[in-house]
């Protein structure tokens, strides 16, 4: 079994686009994660020019890759064992959130996700985002392939 | 008997055709991905929904073999006589 710090490090993100600080638990069904939106983010230069919020695509971005990518690479992690730890190629497939509060830089938020379904490479989630204060931010469905790479097509 | 079976799964396809491929693209011979500009995320949907309109399961198998709209009827068919 590999353990949650061994999946922080099997993802394929880096700074500044790594979303995921901490996993709080995984199983066959579902993850918990969180993470920290830094201040310092370049992206608060511009979102909006004088009120720093998180934008929605990046708390999107923080719910795939703790809810979808971590989940996905727990649920493969036999296979990716036997490829010589060879990550699959991930591609989000699917995102349809709603949002219903903002995130502020340095807040920390949790993200909670349960498992749809995953079949034929497609992993299927509900998630949710709450902010330090545990007010859920946003929830959705997302959805994402993989693809282990020495597939032939 | 076969003729119904060709309608059903169409209606399943249609619903996933992207807006730039018209309902009548969708032929015995089309190619999912190639033709109908079927993503493999959709594809999924497509064999998720054949499973409970058909109520069959599909393995990984069937998948790699489900290129075309008659690869798909193929598997069908075997998979209903199987039950």
């Amino acid at each position: 079994m590999m353990t949650l710090d061994q999946i922080i490090r099997c993802l394929p993100y880096s700074e500044p686009f790594l979303f995921v600080d901490e996993l709080i638990q995984l199983d066959e069904s579902s993850a918990e994660g969180t993470y920290v939106f830094k201040e310092d983010s370049s992206f608060y230069k511009g979102h909006f020019k004088d009120l720093p919020v998180t934008p929605g695509v990046i708390l999107t971005e923080c719910c795939a890759q703790i809810g979808l990518v971590c989940l996905g690479i727990y649920l493969l992690q036999k296979q990716i064992r036997a490829n010589e730890d060879k990550i699959p190629q991930i591609a989000m497939s699917s995102s349809e959130m709603e949002f219903y509060l903002p995130v502020f830089p340095n807040d920390k938020v949790r993200v909670v996700s349960e498992k749809v379904y995953f079949r034929f490479g497609k992993l299927k989630c509900r998630v949710k985002l709450f902010n330090s204060d545990g007010e859920l931010v946003c929830k959705g469905i997302v959805a994402g392939m993989f693809k282990q790479k020495n597939d032939e097509n | 008997m076969q003729e119904e079976r060709y309608q059903k799964l169409k209606d399943i396809v249609q619903t996933y055709l992207p807006d730039d491929v018209a309902v009548e693209a969708i032929q015995p011979e089309s190619n999912f991905t190639q033709e109908l500009n079927i993503n493999s995320a959709n594809l999924v949907d497509i064999v998720l929904d054949v499973e409970d309109a058909f109520d069959i399961m599909l393995e990984n198998e069937d998948m790699d073999g489900m290129q075309t709209v008659k690869d798909a009827l193929k598997i069908i068919d075997l998979k209903i006589a199987a039950k």
